[in-house]
């Protein structure tokens, strides 16, 4: 019975100091709220400034797959058939129904011929690699800061820093990450940073034959990625979630995903 | 004055060294360039831009021959870059006598992006590589670095070969291209500049198809009158693959 | 030579229906992903369980608060384990303490963590047990003796004003702990829940689905344990402790059981663009684990054993083996809940228009081995704790009666 009674002086003290923690912590994660809040919404950003775009033109593709071959030598990626950068999809629209795709070896090796096109409606290609978002869920993701947006607005990957959990990998709704088979840590398209700092093209621009391919800078005037958006009718991909890509689409229908 | 209870001193120590410990720590072991721009390590930037290069880029070829390079860029060609056929040449550009690209000698590299494919985009040349000259190597007609043709090509399927593909097993196999389209004499030079004559009305397939036509009994006929209304027939029949509905 | 033979092998068996991304071939989080959810679910509830009788009083579920709490820290002890062997660097897994990004759920990890272990359950436990690992010392002769003086820290006072004082600390701890108990799960649930890249995953309700499955295992759990102890030490069980045991999973499964519910009908309703993949996956892929081993065997089933046990008249024997049997459903429902997230989650490709397909290994880091491995250890550390700090509150039974 004499228990009972400190048990209640006890109480009230507890409430206390778990009023004056909550307290603390509400406000502290206020402060960071605010700063998650203005990096989601998109206006408070001004680390990063979004310098380099690339843009794809559907019409003009022709699915040889140079540009996924070259991407693999410029940037030493396992050659096996699970690992890319970039890669080629092949839609195949029926007049009926859903669209079906194929990518075989990225489409580095060509795409096999349909038996039988009776029943198509359309085909085209369509070229994938890292969207470089504005605001990349990979980032936003990653525990340790080993992926993040440099200052000129890539999304890249610090191999020396990375843990190797994956997490970015699930995150990125492109399919554009994956785990390194002999590094262990998590790679992806950087859109050959080595390159475009020394004012050189990325491989899969510099190779495309047919410059369904286009890369630039936003800012400058007379680049060909200023024309390129300005003649066309630009989509980006999966625009539902809010990744804002740099990787601009011509030609892509709604179904590409 | 309350007394400290004597769990609190002793806890108190413990998670003392422990925050200390880890505040220590974290001094240590946080990378130098850490944050500098962000939360990342500022000197990954570098050793990223430090990458091997692989591919040199055009405007490498051009310093040495630029030659060739002229020719090509007056070409069809002009948009191809020197190292898809010649594949990545950094290391020839360092090493010039040392290091030599590949000259492709056969028929594989050109059908890589010329052998037909269905998705390809219309009026993209293309061929079947099994059937266009086999055995033949392709430089040995054309100049890769100037693929304008030797000569004017001698059928409508050299770049038409899609509908060529289509038609060929289609119905009209047996109808020349002309019996349809009118060919201006410039179209097989510059095609866009000259463009073919469509038919323009109905009767135009009636002369065949319709049931007074001074043709054939075998060919299908329907009532020019009554059939199809007022739609134009290529609105419902595509001609060079007419029993298709599209 | 042998391994790419094998994995020619499986390709061949395994069979990938429509288009996946390239990158996707490969599942990223495999078994032990599986494991780290499952465990610190077990660590939440148990947790949960033993503060009902701290701050809420349910003083007849007594017998089991000092095992929940000694079987938390046995599973937490573990719960990191499989997040570490799968790494691909896991030395440099302590980068997650010196430079958190805080916009990252995973990057909370070490501190939640941390803030668990340390400032909760072990304080919770050493002050619990600080009257008892003082008496050890004092009576205990050797290394043993220097051991428990160790535990002490120092502080050796057992007066009643000492002990009043850790009493109180105790309730404080357990009221801070309920609300971390939620946060360690809850947050785990957030990992999933948060990633808008995976339409089987995003979802506002994960970490509350994953909190009340969380205490779902916990009970579940406890009542194997308490049973299983009682029955090695030869000692009757507490019928009410039991029934009362019971009576929360019953409770807890219904409202897990709803919300589960609840998110299914949102989603088909909503029918979004996802929705056809997804319900392949029901069908095709997780038809087993999803529809049989979670719904039916993991949940409706022992919902119903729950309610027969419970509430119908049944002899004690009787009652005692269907608790028992429900518990082991309970365990294997929530184990498939786990593996249905985690494992279902990545068996589609993002395109939304294919499934992939997931082979469990064997041997390995990853493998079936290393799993039944990671499950059995925390039993052993259990052993271990309750060892040194025997948790038994027998003597007290027989005051209450």
């Amino acid at each position: 019975m004499k228990k009972e009674n400190k048990k209640h002086l006890g109480r009230r003290q507890f409430l206390k100091k778990c009023a004056k923690a909550v307290c603390t912590g509400l406000l502290l994660s206020f402060v960071e709220f605010k700063n998650v809040w203005a990096k989601q919404v998109g206006n408070g950003d001004k680390s990063a400034e979004r310098k380099y775009a690339m843009g794809i033109d559907i019409h003009k593709c022709i699915g040889c797959g140079r540009c996924a071959d070259a991407c693999k030598k410029e940037n030493k990626v396992p050659r096996e058939p699970h690992y890319f950068r970039t890669w080629i999809e092949r839609y195949i629209v029926p007049i009926k129904g859903e669209p079906v795709v194929d990518s075989p070896n990225g489409g580095i090796d060509g795409f096999p011929e349909l038996k039988g096109d009776k029943g198509i409606l359309k085909m085209f290609f369509v070229p994938k690699l890292c969207n470089h978002c504005a605001h990349p869920p990979c980032v936003q993701v990653c525990p340790v800061g080993a992926t993040f947006t440099s200052r000129d607005g890539v999304v890249l990957v610090d191999p020396k820093y990375c843990v190797g959990c994956r997490y970015c990998i699930q995150a990125c709704p492109y399919g554009a990450r994956y785990m390194h088979p002999e590094k262990h840590v998590a790679d992806k398209c950087t859109f050959c940073y080595h390159r475009i700092t020394k004012g050189l093209l990325p491989a899969c621009v510099e190779v495309c034959p047919t410059k369904a391919r286009i890369f630039g800078e936003v800012d400058n005037p007379t680049s060909p990625i200023r024309r390129f958006a300005r003649l066309h009718t630009i989509t980006v991909l999966k625009p539902s979630l809010n990744t804002e890509p740099m990787v601009l689409y011509a030609g892509a229908e709604g179904m590409v995903r | 004055m309350p007394k400290i209870p004597q769990q609190v001193i002793s806890l108190g120590i413990l998670f003392l060294i422990a925050i200390g410990g880890f505040v220590i720590a974290r001094k240590f072991f946080i990378p130098h360039s850490f944050g500098l721009y962000g939360h990342y390590r500022a000197d990954a930037v570098e050793e990223i831009k430090k990458q091997e290069i692989v591919y040199a880029g055009a405007k490498a070829c051009y310093d040495c021959h630029d030659d060739i390079y002229d020719l090509k860029a007056q070409s069809y060609h002009k948009d191809v870059a020197c190292e898809v056929c010649h594949g990545p040449a950094a290391s020839h550009v360092e090493n010039p006598d040392g290091v030599l690209p590949p000259i492709p000698n056969d028929r594989k590299g050109c059908a890589i992006c010329h052998d037909y494919s269905p998705p390809r985009p219309t009026g993209f040349p293309q061929i079947i590589e099994a059937r266009h000259n086999p055995g033949k190597v392709c430089k040995s007609c054309h100049n890769p670095h100037n693929p304008t043709l030797p000569h004017t090509p001698e059928s409508c399927s050299a770049c038409h070969r899609e509908i060529y593909m289509k038609k060929s097993i289609s119905s009209h196999a047996s109808l020349e291209c002309a019996t349809c389209h009118t060919v201006p004499e410039g179209h097989l030079t510059s095609p866009r500049a000259n463009e073919v004559g469509k038919p323009q009305k109905r009767e135009f397939c009636g002369q065949c198809h319709a049931e007074d036509a001074q043709v054939s009994k075998d060919i299908l006929r329907i009532d020019l009158k009554t059939h199809g209304e007022r739609s134009l027939c290529w609105e419902c029949h595509y001609p060079h693959d007419p029993e298709t509905n599209t | 030579m042998e391994p790419t033979i094998i994995q020619q092998a499986m390709m061949g068996f395994q069979s990938f229906s429509g288009y996946i991304y390239p990158n996707e071939y490969e599942l990223q989080w495999s078994l032990l992903i599986v494991l780290y959810p499952y465990l610190t679910g077990l660590v939440a509830g148990a947790f949960i369980l033993a503060s009902l009788e701290r701050v809420f009083r349910v003083t007849v579920i007594l017998p089991v608060y000092r095992l929940s709490l000694l079987t938390a820290l046995a599973f937490l002890i573990v719960a990191p384990m499989p997040l570490f062997a799968h790494l691909g660097h896991p030395e440099r897994a302590l980068e997650m303490l010196w430079t958190p990004h805080l916009q990252s759920a995973m990057a909370m990890f070490g501190f939640v963590y941390a803030w668990y272990l340390l400032v909760v359950l072990l304080l919770e436990i050493w002050f619990d047990f600080r009257k008892d690992i003082v008496m050890y010392s004092k009576n205990s002769r050797g290394l043993k003796k220097y051991f428990y003086l160790l535990l002490t820290l120092g502080s050796t006072d057992i007066s009643e004003e000492a002990l009043r004082f850790d009493n109180k600390m105790c309730k404080f701890i357990t009221v801070m702990g309920i609300p971390s108990a939620f946060l360690l799960h809850g947050y785990v649930g957030f990992i999933f829940g948060s990633i808008k890249a995976n339409p089987w995953w995003s979802s506002v309700l994960m970490p509350i689905v994953f909190l009340f499955s969380a205490i779902v295992s916990g009970i579940a759990l406890m009542i194997l344990i308490y049973m299983v102890t009682t029955l090695f030490r030869w000692k009757k069980i507490d019928m009410g402790c039991l029934n009362k045991l019971a009576e929360f999973l019953f409770y807890t499964m219904i409202v897990d059981f709803s919300l589960e519910l609840l998110d299914f009908i949102h989603r088909l309703y909503e029918s979004e663009e996802s929705i056809h993949i997804l319900s392949q996956l029901i069908t095709n892929r997780l038809f087993v684990s999803l529809i049989v081993t979670q719904i039916f065997l993991g949940s409706i089933v022992p919902i119903l054993g729950l309610i027969v046990g419970r509430f119908g008249k049944l002899p004690d024997e009787l009652r005692r083996i269907v608790y028992f049997l429900s518990a082991v459903l309970v365990q294997v429902g929530i184990f498939s809940i786990r593996w249905n997230v985690v494992i279902g989650g990545q068996l589609f490709s993002k395109s939304l228009r294919g499934l992939t397909v997931y082979k469990v290994q064997l041997l390995g880091l990853e493998g079936l081995l290393m799993t039944v491995f990671l499950l059995i250890l925390p039993l052993f550390i259990l052993y271990g704790i309750v060892k040194i700090l025997p948790p038994w509150t027998d003597s007290e039974l027989e005051v209450h009666k």
